[in-house]
């Protein structure tokens, strides 16, 4: 049975692919909190836009929202990784700042970023919405900024509300960073095809990577309770 | 605010506009604005090949109705015995149940899908006698195993909205039929698997939309869907742009449907939730 | 609260600096990112080596270009390099007219004749007659795809198209397909494999049409750019003449694979 799956080519070292199947997780990995981040910023823009912004304002990110929500991840992602990155150089060149390299990578966090943005867009303005409104109120009336109202009041309390649905967000940015293999973006899945092509050792390479997945998402999840559990201390268990 | 029961904020009834307060003055140029720029897109973008293609793209998009459809009835008919092991079952099948949803969710469907299809594919030289079963047929097609993960997909998914749906049925109504003098299976018939289903129902527009957006990653296995067709389009045409921004407004209105068919039911349904 | 944000804040800004880490003198060559053997394929350190990888280095070299491999999905390489996210082509792409309208590009680097493998024992041919019922795979925008939806779709071939080379050969292993057709050199790649070996062998060339296989295989460029596409030109023409081509080409084929 021994010949039957060849474990030795998941090793680290040359002949085996282990080393470039780390690799590409890293890549996936880091495209994944790339995009988490960037999809949080316009998530927390988006939120405060949707709910205190002016009509033409809600009702643009209103459109971005449905569509985002409304297409495919995939065509989404041809759609930006093409269309995307030469919108940004035509208009970085209309500001004079000259085109761009833009390296996989980065198209890689902008595409998962936008996708993201929409969806944490929906959690955190449903988030904020559940702050009581006399708390900020309150701030307000202390005298408090805009600006120190959110970072102090506003971002913290929606904390706890948002919670289970940033996580979500998360796990879902590390599977979709699996739909750039389409346009040939060396992350984990693109790498395991290639090896498995490479190699013919199809069942071994997608398990090997199927593990890794599976992996992040199991140690995410248990960082996740930790998180949740920390930012719902004071709160009553609410069943 | 929870949205464990979902995988993601799916497209939803409540999304779609409302027709009274629609049309206020900012709208209406904003409309304006957004028909120039479809007239735009339509006068200085290339649409010269659509017409060549519309069959195809007809063609196509069954093929993709087809797959969301199957793989959503038959994943939900798993996703009930998922779901009721998970509540009751013995951990002989609790424990695989549990593991199946938490494995199928920790991994990319495409992952899942390529494994399925070229994993399973490799595997077939080393087995001669399966090219002589009767399923060899239905082996050589691509179609089965885009159907197959997309249904495990599915069944994984909402198995873990159909656990939290029969934990959730009050317990007082399980034991008014037990006082019945109702048998298991009655109960489990008549109670507790109607209720457990009317509370998933809400849940059932945003996995439905979110399977369709799925159902693209089956065109990397050779499966002829609307996506295949305008990827064909690009290579044939060498134009980016326009058989995207097609295909994107093609799912837009798949999913628009798709809303509009569940509010419309839904509605029909009086005891919606609990 | 605060070092979340500042954590944010910090990794927006380090995926910001990803943006401009190449300088502007390289030159970014694409090639389509699946194991294309002999030409181009991936090691397991994540380097890609094969004859086009030696080639393309030695063009390079000769025409005093700093070229970096970036691999790009194959059915997007040519919007790739129209939105400038590569700036050559060395791809085993073959110059045809369709192409010309959209691309441009260098003389021919090789040409080689289009073949036809098949399960073993089955009795194809590659005509329209000897194929006719049976299923054949093709690579999505290649002249074979081309070949076989003029050639053999008419004749009741059905054609199946696959994303990769690699993955039409894979099933052909696995019995979906009766046979393939590609690249000779490429298809003698995978029959001198295991797992080709043991299932599948030659059936024979196609035959020749040059409207729609094409001269050969050139550099892909784009349009407009003359005096890269003469630098281009002259560092072939060189390196053919200096023996340099001849001599790395001799590793991989014992026959001359620039052809007639």
């Amino acid at each position: 049975m021994d010949s039957f799956v060849n474990w030795s080519l998941l090793a680290l070292s040359a002949p085996g692919w282990g080393g470039a199947l780390l690799q590409g997780f890293l890549h996936s990995i880091e495209i994944a909190l790339g995009g988490y981040a960037l999809g949080l910023l316009l998530g927390i823009s988006g939120a405060f836009g949707k709910l205190y912004g002016g009509p033409v304002l809600r009702d643009l990110l209103e459109c971005y929202t449905t569509i985002v929500r409304a297409v495919p991840e995939l065509v989404l992602i041809l759609l930006l990784y093409y269309a995307g990155t030469d919108l940004l150089n035509q208009l970085l060149g209309l500001l004079g700042l000259g085109a761009v390299d833009i390296s996989g990578l980065m198209a890689g966090i902008f595409v998962i970023g936008v996708v993201q943005g929409a969806y944490s867009t929906e959690v955190l303005r449903g988030a904020i919405r559940a702050v009581p409104a006399g708390q900020i109120e309150a701030a307000r009336a202390y005298g408090m900024s805009p600006a120190k109202v959110l970072r102090r009041i506003t971002l913290p309390a929606m904390l706890p509300y948002a919670l289970p649905g940033l996580s979500n967000l998360w796990l879902i940015a590390t599977k979709d960073t699996a739909l750039l293999a389409v346009v040939g973006f060396a992350e984990l899945t693109l790498v395991t095809r290639q090896a498995a092509g490479a190699t013919k050792a199809y069942f071994l390479f997608f398990c090997a990577a199927g593990a890794l997945y599976l992996a992040l998402t199991l140690v995410s999840n248990a960082v996740i309770g930790v998180i949740e559990r920390h930012a719902r201390r004071g709160f009553v268990e609410q069943r | 605010m929870s949205n464990e029961t979902t995988h993601a904020l799916a497209f939803s009834p409540q999304d779609l506009p409302k027709t009274e307060s629609f049309f206020k003055p900012h709208r209406i140029v904003l409309i304006v604005l957004f028909v120039g720029l479809v007239l735009a897109i339509a006068i200085f973008m290339r649409w010269d090949w659509l017409p060549r293609y519309l069959p195809r793209l007809g063609n196509g998009i069954l093929v993709s109705l087809a797959m969301l459809f199957s793989t959503s009835i038959l994943g939900f008919l798993l996703a009930i015995p998922l779901g009721l092991v998970q509540v009751t079952g013995p951990w002989l099948l609790k424990g695989p149940a549990r593991l199946f949803c938490t494995v199928i969710r920790g991994t990319p469907l495409l992952l899942q899908l390529w494994l399925l299809y070229y994993g399973l594919g490799s595997l077939f030289p080393q087995f001669p006698a399966i090219r002589q079963s009767f399923l060899w047929p239905y082996l050589r097609e691509a179609w089965p195993y885009g159907v197959a993960a997309l249904t495990i997909s599915f069944a994984a998914y909402e198995g873990e909205v159909m656990r939290g749906a029969f934990a959730g049925v009050p317990q007082g109504e399980l034991e008014a039929a037990r006082a019945y003098g109702m048998r298991r299976w009655t109960m489990f018939r008549r109670i507790w698997l109607p209720r457990a289903v009317h509370r998933a129902l809400p849940t059932l527009t945003g996995e439905t939309v979110l399977q369709l957006k799925s159902t693209p990653l089956v065109a990397t296995i050779t499966v002829i869907d609307v996506y295949a067709v305008i990827s064909k389009v690009r290579q044939e045409t060498f134009l980016t742009y326009e058989p995207l921004i097609l295909l994107a407004l093609v799912y837009m209105c798949l999913t628009g449907l798709l809303v509009l068919a569940f509010r419309y039911f839904e509605n029909r349904i009086p005891t919606r939730g609990a | 609260m605060k070092k979340t944000l500042k954590l944010l804040a910090l990794a927006a800004a380090l995926a910001v600096t990803g943006v401009a880490a190449a300088s502007a003198e390289t030159v970014k060559v694409g090639i389509a990112a699946e194991p294309y053997p002999p030409f181009t394929s991936p090691d397991a350190n994540g380097n890609w080596e094969g004859w086009e990888i030696e080639f393309m280095k030695a063009v390079c070299a000769e025409a005093k270009l700093e070229c970096v491999v970036t691999p790009v999905a194959w059915d997007g390489i040519i919007p790739a390099l129209a939105a400038k996210k590569i700036d050559m082509i060395i791809g085993s792409m073959s110059i045809t007219e369709e192409r010309l309208k959209t691309i441009d590009f260098s003389d021919k680097y090789y040409n080689t004749p289009t073949g036809v493998i098949g399960t073993k024992g089955e009795d194809i041919k590659p005509t329209p007659e000897g194929l006719a019922g049976k299923t054949l795979g093709v690579q999505v925008s290649t002249v074979h795809q081309a070949y076989a939806t003029k050639h053999f779709a008419p004749a009741g071939v059905e054609i199946k198209e696959y994303q990769t080379q690699d993955e039409a050969n894979q099933d052909l292993a696995a019995g979906r397909l009766d046979a393939v057709q590609a690249d000779a050199i490429a298809l003698d790649a995978f029959l001198q494999s295991d797992q080709g070996k043991a299932c599948c062998d030659y059936k024979g060339d196609v035959a020749q049409d040059v409207d729609v296989l094409g001269p050969g295989v050139g550099v892909g460029l784009r349009q407009g750019e003359a005096e890269f596409k003469d630098k281009i030109n002259a560092a072939i023409q060189a390196i053919r003449e200096n023996g340099t081509y001849d001599a790395f080409s001799k590793k991989y084929f014992d026959f001359d694979i620039y052809g007639g």
